[in-house]
This record gives structure tokens, sequence and C-alpha cells, in this order.
């Protein structure tokens, strides 16, 4: 297609999807209840792909997925044909809502001062009306994991080792409320690291120290941080056995209940070898829920990852190595070398302006070596399930949540257009500030 | 712990301790006097794609292109059925193979230093970067300053020392930056004074003051020089200046301005200043608001260089679009997108693919932004940028289209020589990984004599050769799996920083 009919197609769907009634963000009346997605090639991603499909969505769940399908009468009808459909994508780590514009300081809520948060929780901080929500949802992505202290450029400075509660959101709501699926999801955990060598941003130099005063500090954190956990125990057992009046309440200690119960699971950041061992070793010793956030070596201990069960969200494969003499295309083909060694992942973009690489970034992992049906696995249905989610959405089956997207082609590729985007089985707006910009500038008069 | 963690490791590393140079299995072969290209799809970018075509290289030179081609006997065969070939990609924005920081901070007109004169051949981000298909690139000063360090064009030329690597008769640049970078809005240390300029007003107004004493420069050796030539003997010579000269050298168009920005205002306002002086701006820089004033880029002749979908890290990148290369190509801007960042370049043929879903480019018009329009913006697309008869034999060979984020490059080749082969890299692993074991058991051993040593690692580990000797020498607490810690670079792209640089 050449360039003109293309601008003359995207105006044509943009208009179209004005002219669309229902449309989550653009309509007061209440959104039909039943649509009727028809004649697509759909992915459910629990069998094979379905040929000329039809998929019914029936107040904010999946009724029907399959061939030979009725539309059920008073269905808003959506003609798919030659489009496919598939569960919306989910990225498991970013800063959603916690970050507006990285460098105003004003405008970043993303890392708590102080080493120990565990009460934080980033449901509350979290911006409906967030610019990142509406350019991110256009990309395919209807859920994400909001998560503290888990990087970016916070000018408040250090980041804790337990950070706070990482919250799962729909990418469309009102409010925090309607956008809710989990307010806790995970507890960060940033696992210390030995390091000698350390940049220090205000005197922009290069710190050093003697390895044992490295050391030193490390094991004093994870002490630290095996104190906390002590104590939070000592203060549940107090909860099950005492009365209101034998002990202090403490905020922290009662965020940290859930933990030490093995209720919630700990999202434990931890890049290089070295450092997941030690914190597969505490995790195993606390009895601690872990999901591996970083993970650029996790191949180095894929045995340990996979004998111990714990899953990992892996950093984008668009990323250099971690070491000079590594291969040049280590962390790309890492995808490939977990999956064969039985360790279960998810990608993620650890971002939020550039959470739209998420299918990028999976395709890169299937160019070196993942097979890719992995890879949308592990965009949709992987982080669910890691995340305990997957009783609600990341396939498409009947009783899940209608979060779902209809493109023009393979979700992973760049040049993939979404032409419909389903959130809680609302049809979902997909324009955004930077479509309405690109719009307002396009039709400048010629100067 | 450390919050800029993420960063430090998305970012790359100056020297490991193990290895030093290029390892010897990734050097490339001496090039064969001739290569043959065949059974491939050839994306020209310049005139279309040929379907089962062949290549000749000759000298380095592209010789022949066609459905076949007359390949002289004993030439190399490289057959590339299932395989596209594209021209090696141009990356009109990059910091890679710099020793040390990128930017001389301290003053707002550093136009006496030169990158050229730190290049490190030894960065592993060339290699890096060569994987990724790029075979030339455009390395900047930082954007520290209004008026910033001089610049040069490398090729990749991985293995080669530092003399090797500029692009012969390119001409040099000037980095010039404008907007928060050089007011330091998103940089202050505690205790510092502020350094001018401080506004937007104060930007164009040191690249004023620094053009007016330039144009100054210029005419009092042009009277110097005629009063020479005129036969006067008694003529004293102007005190050299070497922050001036190449300003001046910008003012005779013999020095390329590669100006980093923004916003709409402050595009318009180097566009009014450059007019003002008589020079040209050859390459705006980041440029996300150039969408907005995109007929006033084209009026000026400048090229606009620009990221594929970066915003919102800092107050400027707010308006920016992924469909900012669509407007402005439509606009008539020659339109490149580069990297900023050694990682971004290794998947530029991606970042151009963008283009096409944010504002419709075609497939030949997206490709020409990470090959021929960056090529141009750097005045040697006589030589780079296309696949046609006479030009260096830079090219790129990879298993899908490139324009695809499943397409992976299986081989790079500059000046008709093969830098980069993917199997030829796979293959040399294990030889490294064992030379790597017995250099880690030899230091080990060392440690094991003095067992007393307390390790500062990295005291000497940035210069090659002293590194392998101290840096790596372990503590006797330290696990032994791990090799030594590297030290971290600082940031050096706008992104990294949120605009510290």
């Amino acid at each position: 297609m050449n360039a003109a009919a293309r601008i003359v197609r995207v105006a044509l769907i943009v208009s179209a999807l004005c002219a669309i009634p229902h449309i989550v963000g653009a309509q007061s009346a209440p959104p039909p209840a039943v649509y009727a997605l028809t004649h697509a090639k759909i992915f459910t991603l629990v069998g094979p792909a379905i040929e000329d499909g039809t998929l019914i969505i029936r107040d904010g769940k999946i009724a029907a997925v399959g061939t030979g399908i009725d539309v059920p009468s008073g269905a808003q009808v959506i003609d798919a044909k030659g489009l496919q459909i598939y569960p919306g994508l989910f990225d498991s780590i970013t800063q959603m809502g916690l970050r507006e514009i990285g460098a105003v300081s004003s405008t970043v809520d993303e890392t708590e001062t102080g080493d120990f948060n565990p009460d934080v929780v980033a449901a509350t901080a979290i911006l409906p009306s967030s610019e990142h929500i509406t350019v991110t949802r256009a990309a395919g992505i209807t859920e994400v994991l909001a998560v503290p202290a888990s990087g970016g450029f916070d000018s408040s400075g250090g980041s804790g080792l337990l950070g706070g509660q990482a919250s799962a959101i729909h990418m469309s709501g009102w409010t925090i409320n309607e956008m809710l699926i989990k307010k806790s999801a995970a507890m960060v955990i940033d696992w210390p690291t030995i390091e000698t060598r350390t940049f220090d941003f205000s005197t922009f130099s290069i710190k050093e120290k003697p390895y044992t005063e490295a050391k030193q500090e490390y094991d004093k954190h994870v002490d630290e941080l095996a104190d906390w956990l002590a104590r939070a125990r000592h203060y549940a057992q107090a909860l099950g056995h005492a009365g209101p009046a034998d002990y202090d309440a403490d905020v922290r200690l009662a965020a940290l209940v859930p933990v030490v119960r093995g209720q919630l699971p700990v999202l434990v950041f931890a890049d290089e070898a070295r450092d997941i061992r030690h914190a597969v070793e505490f995790c195993d010793q606390q009895k601690l829920k872990m999901i591996l956030a970083g993970g650029l070596e996790a191949y180095k201990v894929k045995d340990l990852l996979r004998s111990k069960n714990i899953p990992v969200i892996l950093r984008p494969v668009l990323t250099l190595p971690n070491q000079q003499d590594d291969p040049y295309d280590r962390v790309l083909s890492q995808p490939a070398e977990l999956a064969a060694a039985g360790v279960k992942f998810a990608f993620a973009s650890f971002d939020n302006s550039f959470a739209r690489r998420l299918g990028q970034n999976a395709a890169n992992a299937v160019a070196y070596g993942l097979p890719y049906e992995e890879a949308l696995k592990a965009v949709t249905v992987y982080p669910a399930q890691i995340f305990g989610l997957a009783d609600q959405f990341g396939t498409l089956e009947p009783g899940k949540l209608a979060n779902l997207i209809v493109t023009n082609g393979d979700p992973l590729e760049l040049t993939t257009d979404v032409r419909y985007l389903f959130i809680r089985g609302q049809l979902t707006s997909t324009d955004n500030k930077q479509r309405r910009l690109y719009e307002k500038y396009l039709n400048r008069p010629v100067n | 712990m450390n919050p800029f963690r993420a960063a430090l490791i998305t970012t790359s590393v100056l020297l490991a301790s193990v290895a030093t140079a290029a390892p010897p299995d990734t050097v490339a072969p001496l090039a064969p006097a001739a290569i043959v290209i065949q059974n491939a799809t050839i994306l020209t970018v310049s005139h279309g794609t040929i379907e089962h075509g062949a290549i000749l290289i000759q000298n380095g030179k592209i010789a022949e292109i066609g459905q076949s081609v007359h390949a002289p006997s004993g030439a190399q065969v490289i057959d590339a059925a299932g395989e596209f070939v594209m021209p090696g990609i141009v990356d009109c924005h990059s910091h890679i193979a710099v020793d040390g920081s990128v930017n001389e901070g301290s003053v707002s007109v550093s136009s006496i230093v030169n990158i050229a004169e730190v290049l490190n051949p030894d960065d592993i981000d060339i290699y890096r970067d060569l994987a990724g298909g790029v075979t030339t690139a455009n390395i900047l000063h930082g954007s520290a300053n209004s008026i910033g360090g001089q610049t040069v064009v490398i090729k990749l030329r991985w293995g080669q020392p530092a003399a090797k690597l500029p692009f012969e008769g390119a001409l040099p640049g000037i980095k010039f930056a404008l907007g928060e970078n050089p007011k330091r809005s998103n940089f202050s240390r505690p205790g510092q004074p502020k350094r001018y300029p401080a506004t937007r007003m104060g930007v164009e107004e040191t690249i004023r003051g620094a053009f007016t004493e330039a144009r100054d420069y210029q005419r009092s050796w042009a009277d110097y020089n005629k009063r020479v030539s005129g036969g006067d003997k008694s003529a004293i010579p102007p005190r050299r200046d070497l922050r001036l000269e190449p300003l001046v050298e910008v003012l005779e168009g013999k020095r390329y301005v590669h100006a980093h920005c923004y916003r709409e205002d402050e595009i318009l306002m180097l566009l009014r200043v450059a007019k003002e002086f008589g020079f040209k701006v050859r390459t705006l820089q980041h440029v996300l608001e150039g969408y907005k004033v995109a007929d006033e880029i084209a009026a000026s002749g400048a090229g606009a260089s620009t990221f594929s979908d970066w915003w919102s890290y800092k107050v400027e990148a707010f308006e920016a679009i992924p469909y900012n290369a669509a407007i402005m190509a439509r606009r008539g801007v020659i339109v490149s997108i580069n990297s900023d960042d050694a990682e971004e370049a290794t998947h530029l043929n991606q970042e151009a693919a963008k283009s096409i879903k944010y504002g419709g480019m075609t497939h030949d018009d997206a490709l020409k932004m990470v090959t021929l329009n960056p090529a141009m913006q750097l005045g040697i697309d006589q030589r780079v940028g296309s696949i046609d008869t006479g030009k260096d034999a830079d090219l790129v060979i990879y298993n899908h289209d490139p324009l695809s984020a499943y397409a992976v490059v299986q081989k790079t080749i500059i000046d008709g020589r093969v830098y980069f082969d993917r199997a030829r890299d796979i293959a040399g692993r294990a030889d490294l990984e064992k030379e790597k074991k017995s250099l880690l058991e030899k230091e080990k051993k060392a440690a094991e004599k003095k067992p007393d040593a307390t390790v500062e690692i990295g005291k000497k580990s940035n210069k090659p050769g002293t590194a392998k000797t101290d840096a790596s020498k372990p503590d006797a607490t330290k696990p032994p799996d791990k090799t030594p810690a590297e030290p971290p670079k600082p940031p050096q792209n706008d992104l990294a920083t949120g605009g510290v640089l």
C-alpha cells in the first residue's frame, strides 16, 4: 500500500472508531453488554488457532469462543474477517501511572525514601489519566503491574531493600478502583549486590571501595532483611494469639505478614548469578514465594531456578550483555535457553515509555531461538500465571475477562496495528495524545 | 540497591578485566580480492529490490549488481539463498568508541575539544553494533554545552587501530545543543554555581556571541593573509584561537553542525541564528518536535535525525511522537533514525520499521532512514548508503526482511571485508571460554600465593594490560565463580541521564 493510501486508511480507522458509539472514554451511555466478533482467526492460547471463528463477549467476560456459534440477538457485531484475535498483552513490570516525566521529580512517585517500605502500595499513586496508559494500550497492552522501586530515574535517590507492593491494573478506567485487578500482587525486594564501584550522581564520578567493605555492607543489608522478616513472623504470631492490647500495631510489619505466611509473593530484583543464587537461598530459608525480576544472568543458575520452581520476569532482551566478554547475543538468546531448561518466564518492559516495546522484545527472543508460541505466552498467560491472575485473564476461554485485542497480524511484529481493543468486555479507545498530535500537525497548512 | 543499577546495566562498560583487545576469533580475516554474494534478495535502497540477485565485490567496492554477475575465478562465494542484503546501517548519532566521558561540560563553548582524539578501538560496543548491521557511525560529543566538541564519522572496523576508524574524506562536525541540557535544567550539584546559560535565551546568545567572535577572528586572519600576500613583511599574525578555529570552519562550510534540539521554538532559533551568520545546520539531532516545524526545517535544508519512539523522559520530550519521522519526511525533510545508544544501535533496522506503523511510510522509505538518508546527512552518500556500483562494499546480510523484529544479522561487510560473521562468532565461543578459564585459573593461583593482598578492583582496570594483572586478582573471601566486577561507565546518552548529558 502506498503512503497516501495508508494515510487515508489510518484516517478511516480513526473515524470509524469515533463512529462506533460505545468506546470507553468517549461516551456517557452505558456500553452494550454483548459483542460478537466474527470471522476472525482466534488465538486462544489453550489450543490450536481457530479459523473463521466467533468470539462472544457478555457482561465483561468471554461467553463463547469457537466456530459455528450463533450471534446472540442484540449483540454488537464486529466483522473481523482478515483479522486476528489474541489475549491482550500483560506487561508485568512497569512504573505505569507512577512516573509521568522522568526528569521532573514532582511527577515521579515510584521509589519511596528509605530502605524498608513494605507498607507502600503502588495503587495509591497510580495516575489514572496518565498519558502513558493510553499510549501503551494502543500497542495492545491491556494489563500491567505497576511496581514501586523498579527502576527509572527518580531524583529522590535510593531505592530500598523492601520497595513496597506492586499493583495489577487494567489499562482502562475512570478511577483506580475501576482499574484495579489486584491491589497487592507482590512485595518488591531489591536484592543487595556487592558493588566495589558505583556511579555517584551527586558528584558525577565513580566511587570505589575495597571488596571487603562492599561485602560487609552487603551482609549487613541481608541481615537487616532477615531481621525484618523475623519481626514480621513474631508480629504474625501475635496477631493470631494475642488480644489487641498485647502488642503495638505496626503498619510495616503488618504489610509483611502475608509475605511471611507465603500468601504474597516476593518480586526479587537481581541480575547477576551470584546475587540470584543468594536470593534463592535466602527465600528458601525464609520460606518466601519468590519471583525473580531482571535475571540478566539467570541462564547461569537455570537448574536452580527450575528445581525451586522460581519464575522469572526477564529484563528486556534489547539490553546489552552484563559482561564485556559475554557473547554479543547473550541476552537475546537467554529466553530460548531458559525455555529449553524448563524455567518459566515472562517478558516485561521494566519501563513506562518503552512499555510498548513489549512485543518487540518477545519477537527478538524468537529471532534468537525461542519458539514463537512460548514468546506469545510469555506476554500473556505466563505472567498471569506467575502473579496468580490466570483465572481472570491471559487466554481466550469462556469465563475469562474479555481483555483482548483484534489485530491485522502478529501482535509481536513491529508493523502490526491493533484495530480493536477490549478491556473487561468494553470496546476501548486506542486514541492517545500522540495520535492526536500526529493528526493535528499532519494537517498543518503548508507553510 | 543502587537506583542507577538498571541504567548502568543497560549502558555498556569500559573494559573488562579479562578481555582486553579484540578476541582473536572475531577479528576479520583479510578481504579477499573478490567476493560474490548470490541468490539474495537485494534491497538496493536507491533502485528497488532485486530478487535472486548477485553482487560482485572487488577491491572493497561494489563492482557489479544484477541477476547474475561476472565473477572472476577464485572469488569467494557467499550463498545468501533466502537471505536479504541491504546497505550497511549508518548511525547518525552515536557515542561508541569513545574513551571516557563524551562531555567536556565545564564551559558553554567547548569547541576546543575533539572526539576524534579520544577514539577507543577496543570498545566492545563497536563489535556489538557491527553485529547489529551498523557499518558507519557519527561519533558525537555530548550535549552539555551550547557549542560542544568536534565530532568524527567512523567506520566500525573492529580490530583495527584508532587511526583506521575515521571515515576517509568525511567532513568533520561539531556538536551544538539547545534546551534543557545546555541550560543544565536537570543537573545541578549542591554548592555548585550556576553556569551560563541557564535559559533558552542564553543559549541563543552563547551561540551568537561565539560566532560574533569567530567572524572577527576569521576577518583578522583574512586581513593578515591579504597583507602577507601583498608583500607586507611586517605583518604580525593574529594569535591562534583553537576554540574559534572550528567555528570559522563552520562559517566556511568545512565543518558540519550537528545540533541536539527538542522543542519547536529552539529549532527555529538555531535556524535563525545560522541564517544571521551565514552557515548551514547540517543535521538537527533528536529534533523530537520537528514535526511541528517540518516546513521550516525543510526550507532550511537541514536534515533531521531522530528517535523512533522515545518519549517522556523529560519535559522537552513529552510531546515526542513516533510519527515524527513520517511527518517530517512527508514535508520534504531528509530524515534518519539514530541510536544515541550502543544498544539501540544494534536494531536500528527495527526502529526504522516503526515508521511504517506510525505514519504509513513505505518499506523503501523506512529503509532509507538508516542507510541513504543518514549518508546524505553526513555528506558520504557518494560512498555509502545504497547498493550501487562503485560504492564501498559496506553491506549487511539478514536471514529475514530487515524491517521485521525476526531478522537476525548473519554477516556485516565493510570495504569488502567480512568484519562480522554470526557463524564465525558462534564457532569461536568455546575457545574464548577456554582462554578465559585459563586466565582466571592463573590469576587465582597468583592470588593464593599472596593471601593477604587486599584488592581494590578497578584501580587500574581502565588501562589495558595492567587490568589483567591487578584488577582480576580475586579476594580470598570472594566466590570464585564470578568474573571481576567491571567498572561502571557513566550513562552516556540523553535518555539514560534524564537529560543530564
